[in-house]
């Protein structure tokens, strides 16, 4: 009875404790390439090696050109990025929590048909609706304007599967009825009593919408044809192409610190959001 | 109730199609109506100077536009495209262009196949690379720029530029550059390792292995696969691979032309005697400058690259004629692009007036001026761009060996109607040799077989 494994002190494993500081340097590698890198003027990009600094600590210049080329285009694709995120990654949390708990919480006919419906949309890749919703959207002559971006965004059915079933295990029955025992409306029941019992829920949904939405590539790339709507991710490919053929003008140190740049949103929204993450994942795994 | 909105939709396609085609029969029947009272007008005015470079008569339509004024939209990315705007505005101040970057190669091509097949949203004027052009000719995306005369430009442009603007007999563009190809070379990396400059591709692989033998870090050339590269040096060996007159398609990868290439080609692939450096790629730009990669069969629009983004080579390379089968002068085009005029356009006079500015008019000089290499005999002739010595050249004047081989672009060679596609699957089928260092043709054979089925499905008569 000495080397009992008690979870206050759990047992050590090498090789776990191995195989988890090979991933995390397998993740932090390409970061600490693209943040090396960043530093690099264009001609130090290729005579230096690649994990290690140039020649030139180039980082503010490039920031700063990257931040003015081609009359700042750059700032308006953060810009975009940014109005395409919390419009369109805002409005599908929002649509997904609100029919997620109508959905879990009232019986009417038709449920199951959705719940198929549903499950159809999560398997579809949203890739390959691209050209379809593109043919569709030319139809209605929304081609190359925001709402091609956003109204696509505001869907979201993984989204909704997911608070669906989270509102169905957070949100006792019994508190629904005791509320409206109370004399409470179903519109203050949802904003007062459910909205609070989903947030972590609703943060999990968010930071996956975000996320999708901010990485976002094919769908801009199809609907969009004026480089001044584009999103961050379908610019900087065009810079990448810069590279290729007749007249070009690779210009690599600025796509790299463009990425770089592109990326440092995200980090920060993880880190702000993710203990909220850590509870959302956990609760209704221990019956309380 | 989803389908009723699809029939609906169906519905409202087909009647806006057919609004369309009788909008475009109009057209047609009011240019040809236009064209013949142009000629008439021809007939009774006075051919002054054969040659005059303006055509005659059906100017008048596009003279007319350019007076009434307008908006256009421009889809290009040439880096003079921008300068050119500019200019053309200044000039004609009644006309807007929008100019739009709508991406390079294919995002700009997949875009515009989504409007095309959506029925609005294209640009008046497009650029359509050489190779890209029968794509979009052919299933009648682009104006027949016949209907406004431009054919009498003819003398204007080289030979093999204006044979690539057309695509039966339909004149579907106006040619900006081109890219005769040329062997570019590292006299630094020749001179050490006692190297002479090719003649023969027999002399080039000889060189390749004295190379690579004296220091395996060193590759005579780069090759990863590249499609564009391929049907080149297939059509500077005098092969003919695709034929087609827009309905039957007839692909052979394997003919004599073909077959002279890989027979010089299989050599440096099997040999390991080219560097799997991808085209394009920072690795590529940074071997060019450090001696890696010796020379470059490559298109003559290549100095421009060179002086601008491969800095470290300064004063390094050199340009000789491409080397051939047999020592007599020949060469392709490689890459080069022309400007068309789009059939959804509104205002297609106007369109091709700004065409005919840009490629054959003032136009030439901003391209001019941003490094390009002109399709243009006047300018191709022109002591003042032909004698220019180049410093990144060593003083050499580079353009001396890029305008002759301008002038001995082997003849009648075509592209597939969808090239595009063709292109995209080439590192699927003749990129697998590549990779194992085998020989290329039945890489190759691999490609044609893909390619048959592809152009069958797309509803070509293919054949092999």
């Amino acid at each position: 009875m000495t080397t009992t494994t008690s979870p206050l002190r759990p047992r050590r494993s090498p090789l776990l404790t191995g195989l988890m500081l090979l991933y995390l340097v397998y993740t932090l590698v390409p970061l600490l390439w693209l943040l090396l890198s960043a530093t690099k003027t264009q001609a130090d990009l290729l005579d230096s090696p690649g994990l290690w600094f140039g020649d030139h600590f180039a980082l503010f210049a490039n920031i700063k050109d990257t931040l003015t080329y081609d009359g700042g285009i750059f700032v308006r694709w953060l810009g975009n990025t940014l109005l395409y995120v919390v419009v369109g990654a805002g409005g599908a949390t929002l649509l997904s929590t609100a029919a997620g708990y109508g959905l879990a919480k009232y019986k009417f006919a038709g449920r199951r048909i959705v719940f198929a419906v549903l499950l159809g949309a999560v398997a579809v890749p949203g890739t390959a609706l691209a050209v379809p919703t593109f043919l569709m959207f030319s139809d209605l002559g929304l081609t190359n304007t925001v709402w091609a971006i956003i109204i696509p965004s505001l869907i979201s059915p993984f989204g909704l599967y997911l608070m669906w079933v989270y509102a169905g295990e957070a949100i006792p029955g019994d508190l629904l009825e005791a509320a409206r025992i109370d004399g409470a409306g179903e519109i203050r029941i949802f904003f007062t009593v459910a909205l609070r019992l989903l947030a972590p829920g609703i943060v999990t949904v968010l930071l996956f919408a975000v996320v999708s939405t901010w990485n976002n590539y094919f769908l801009p790339l199809i609907m969009l044809s004026k480089p001044s709507l584009y999103p961050l991710t379908v610019g900087l490919t065009q810079w990448s192409n810069q590279a290729t053929g007749v007249g070009a003008r690779p210009i690599y140190n600025l796509v790299i610190t463009g990425s770089l740049l592109t990326i440092v949103p995200l980090v920060i929204a993880f880190l702000l959001l993710q203990r909220f993450w850590q509870s959302g994942l956990t609760a209704g795994s221990v019956k309380q | 109730m989803n389908a009723q909105k699809k029939s609906n939709n169906e519905r409202n396609t087909a009647m806006k199609s057919s609004h369309r085609r009788s909008a475009r029969r109009l057209l047609v029947v009011t240019a040809a109506v236009t064209a013949a009272s142009l000629v008439l007008a021809a007939c009774g005015g006075s051919d002054q100077a054969g040659s005059s470079s303006q055509p005659q008569g059906s100017a008048a339509a596009v003279d007319e536009a350019l007076a009434k004024g307008g908006t256009i939209t421009y889809w290009s990315w040439t880096p003079s495209a921008e300068a050119q705007v500019k200019a053309f505005e200044k000039q004609y101040p009644n006309v807007k262009v929008n100019y739009v970057n709508a991406g390079t190669g294919n995002d700009h091509y997949t875009k515009l196949q989504n409007v095309i097949k959506a029925g609005s949203g294209a640009p008046d004027v497009a650029q359509i690379e050489y190779q890209a052009l029968p794509q979009f000719a052919l299933p009648g995306s682009l104006v027949d720029l016949r209907e406004y005369g431009f054919d009498s430009l003819e003398s204007a442009y080289t030979a093999s530029t204006w044979g690539a603007v057309h695509a039966g007999d339909g004149l579907f563009g106006l040619p900006q550059d081109s890219g005769p190809m040329a062997l570019f070379y590292n006299k630094e990396v020749f001179d050490k390792y006692g190297l002479t400059v090719p003649k023969t591709w027999d002399e080039f692989v000889a060189a390749g292995k004295k190379l690579h033998q004296a220091d395996p870090k060193k590759y005579i050339t780069n090759d990863t696969g590249d499609a564009g590269f391929a049907t080149s040096m297939i059509w500077q060996a005098g092969g003919k691979p695709f034929t087609t007159d827009g309905k039957n398609v007839t692909i052979n990868l394997a003919d004599d032309g073909t077959k002279k290439w890989t027979g010089v080609w299989n050599q440096l692939v099997t040999g390991g005697l080219v560097a799997s450096i991808p085209g394009w790629s920072d690795e590529w730009f940074k071997a060019l400058g450090d001696g890696t990669i010796a020379t470059l069969p490559i298109g003559a629009w290549m100095p421009g690259v060179l002086e601008s983004s491969v800095k470290a080579g300064a004063g390094k390379w050199r340009v000789a004629p491409l080397p051939t089968y047999d020592g007599q002068p020949a060469t392709a085009e490689n890459g080069g692009s022309a400007q068309s005029v789009l059939k959804q356009s509104a205002n297609p006079a106007l369109a091709a007036a700004f065409v005919r500015w840009l490629n054959h008019g003032e136009g030439v000089k901003p391209f001019l001026s941003s490094g390009g290499f002109p399709s243009t005999v006047a300018d191709l002739k022109d002591p003042a761009f032909v004698d220019k010595k180049s410093a990144y050249f060593g003083g050499q004047a580079a353009n001396q060996v890029l305008t002759a081989a301008a002038g001995t672009v082997v003849k009648d060679w075509s592209y597939l109607p969808f090239q595009l596609y063709a292109n995209s699957i080439f590192g699927d089928t003749v990129g697998k040799s590549y990779q194992a260092k085998t020989d290329l043709d039945p890489g190759l054979k691999a490609w044609q077989d893909a390619l048959v089925t592809y152009g069958n499905q797309q509803g070509f008569q293919t054949n092999s």
